[in-house]
């Protein structure tokens, strides 16, 4: 097990070093001027030129992508066109509002991922099975961007009971302080201890993070449900049942634990998908995170800005998945 | 081989093909799914004849009639230009079949070679190529096109090649699976004796079996391709106005909808209603086409 997960670290090392050449190549190799594009189509002579010296380009290729590494270990991801702001320092202050919708709505699709597909196997074949499988296609069939519209039609326009978009109300924002510790704001307000920024921050929070949990729920309750289903038929949940404990019991705890190894592995997927779905959502909702930041950037053809998302998405999306990958290999039942 | 041997050695796959017409047939859902996906397609070629003016769709504009609600005139009430979204959302049926298409087809030309290659000669070359997959699956799904398309430029061309540059690995790692157990197969090794060149083994043998596992990924793909051209035309990387394309529509919607519901609602509602068709058709496809599945 031990030479299982050193190797798939290894594998994400080399990911990792793949994905970065991909930017590399995307970057510098496939326009083809790449330092006009780097500098944006405003730019005078004078600045591509610099910026062909800055980036390199008057060099071998091996010796651009030697110092494209030593840059991004630097954490120097270039200014953004559009802001002329460092992009690292941009990503700080858009990264944690994204992280923190990823995990609300992760957390969405694990209380009602879980319990649709239990319940779903528990009652196979009935009325609530079937729409269990409808509703995991027909999540993956959504386009997001759209049920993102049409929630905001419905609670903001017809029922008035949702706000339209943002993260707090103008009103609260001027009337409190909002506090600034780690950047997640329903967890700064907690800290604070000031109810009236959670309770709002919590009700913003709400419609993109549904939009975006549809897609894991749908995928968590499937996964679940195909685990569940082969368990049950196992000789240790029949004894469970012979020795006639509760039905209950031995669904959530015998039979639920063994499928916990498939759903960790989908919810490490999933955070990939949501993640960049919020590319999608974000801007609807004004949402300032990497998803509204990446989606102006592409607008604006700020490319310092699009790699820079890029290759933040792309590692969390590796380090999720080895995650994963280790933590099913620590089940003892695995033998690699 | 005479005419009965022929129809002797035919029977048992006609046989297969009759079980598999049946189980379709069974199937209800699937075989809604299949009626739904000819009927996209006939819209798909029909559609673009019957109204050849919509072609240049800025002499549809009709800025009197600007977003008006839905009628019986404009069964899906009209845009901000006066045009109408139901004959828009009829055209665009067409933009999102073919882009998809195309996109999966060009996935499958740099995926497929690619995986035969790897199973079959295995080793080194093996270690690389799929090395090379782990790479491209390393992005998130979408990430990588949405990368791709915004270097190369937005337009439709470029958001085909984007999705299929981010595509292939699926593919590849499919048929190399079939490939490894495929030319441990009496009939390759037969093959390799009579001294074909590995040239040939590939093209003749290998790709030809890998065929059914294939067909049913892609289309249990299109549906995804579908989804993803509207979110790269959503977010601008796509198709560009004046084109119906549907995701490209429910993105200019933005501006109105709060007050037009319909200009964004029946669009996406086509976009939602194309991929569940797909996917439930590729779905189905998979349930009767395996092996595992199939006998019960």
């Amino acid at each position: 097990m031990k030479n299982y997960i050193i190797k798939r670290i290894l594998l994400g090392i080399l990911v990792l070093l793949g994905v970065i050449a991909i930017t590399f190549f995307l970057t510098r190799v496939i326009p083809s001027n790449p330092a006009a594009q780097w500098v944006g189509p405003r730019a005078t002579q004078e600045q591509i030129n610099k910026a062909t010296i800055e980036l390199g380009l008057d060099k071998p290729l091996y010796v651009q992508f030697g110092k494209y590494l030593k840059d991004l270990f630097q954490g120097n991801l270039g200014n953004s066109l559009r802001t002329k702001q460092p992009v690292v320092k941009e990503l700080k202050t858009y990264i944690p509002p994204t992280l923190e919708l990823v995990f609300f709505s992760t957390i969405l699709a694990i209380i009602i991922g879980i319990p649709l597909g239990l319940n779903s196997a528990r009652k196979k074949d009935q009325p609530l099975d079937h729409f269990c499988r409808f509703f995991s296609v027909g999540a993956v069939s959504l386009p997001t961007f759209w049920v993102a519209l049409f929630l905001q039609l419905i609670f903001f326009r017809w029922l008035s009971l949702l706000p339209l978009g943002g993260q707090l109300d103008t009103r609260i924002k001027l009337l409190y302080e909002v506090p600034h510790y780690t950047g997640l704001l329903l967890f700064d307000s907690l800290i604070d201890g000031n109810f009236t920024i959670f309770f709002d921050a919590l009700k913003h929070m709400l419609l993109p993070a549904i939009t975006i949990s549809l897609y894991p729920i749908g995928l968590v309750a499937r996964m679940t449900r195909s685990a569940l289903l082969e368990i049950i038929g196992e000789d240790y949940i029949k004894a469970a049942r012979s020795y006639g404990l509760k039905e209950k019991l031995v669904m959530w705890k015998y039979a639920l634990k063994n499928s916990l190894g498939t759903t960790i592995t989908v919810l490490a997927l999933s955070v990939g998908y949501t993640l960049v779905n919020t590319f999608l959502v974000e801007a609807i909702f004004s949402w300032p995170g990497i998803g509204s930041y990446i989606a102006t950037a592409v607008m604006s053809l700020d490319y310092p800005a699009i790699m820079g998302v890029t290759l933040f998405s792309a590692c969390a999306y590796i380090v999720l998945n080895l995650i994963a990958d280790i933590i099913v290999a620590l089940d003892p039942r695995v033998r690699v | 081989m005479n005419q009965s041997q022929l129809i002797k050695s035919l029977k048992p796959k006609y046989k297969e093909f009759k079980v598999s017409l049946f189980l379709l047939k069974k199937n209800r859902l699937t075989k809604m799914a299949l009626y739904g996906v000819v009927l996209l397609v006939l819209i798909a070629i029909i559609v673009p004849i019957l109204l050849p003016s919509a072609q240049h769709i800025d002499q549809d504009a009709n800025p009197q009639q600007k977003l008006l609600q839905p009628s019986l005139r404009h069964p899906f009430g009209t845009d901000e230009l006066g045009r109408d979204v139901f004959k828009r959302v009829l055209l665009g049926t067409r933009i999102s079949l073919q882009t998809a298409l195309i996109a999966v087809g060009m996935a499958l030309l740099i995926g497929v070679p690619l995986g035969a290659v790897a199973g079959y000669f295995g080793g080194f070359l093996d270690e690389i190529i799929m090395r090379f997959t782990d790479i491209f699956l390393g992005f998130p799904p979408l990430l990588l096109a949405i990368a791709i398309a915004s270097f190369l430029g937005p337009n439709l061309r470029n958001a085909m090649l984007a999705i299929a540059i981010s595509w292939w690995p699926w593919y590849t790692r499919i048929v190399r699976g079939q490939a490894v157990s495929l030319k441990e197969r009496q009939f390759i090794k037969a093959s390799k004796a009579i001294g074909s060149p590995p040239r040939k083994i590939i093209f003749k043998h290998i790709i030809p079996n890998c065929v059914a596992p294939v067909i049913v990924q892609a289309s249990m793909d299109i549906g995804g391709v579908i989804l993803t051209i509207a979110a790269l035309s959503f977010l601008g990387l796509g198709a560009q106005a004046p084109a119906p394309e549907w995701g490209l529509m429910v993105s200019t919607s933005r501006n109105y909808f709060l007050n037009a519901w319909w200009y964004s609602v029946f669009p996406g509602l086509a976009i939602f209603f194309t991929v569940l068709v797909f996917n439930l058709l590729g779905d189905g496809l998979r349930e009767i086409l395996d092996p595992k599945t199939r006998k019960n």
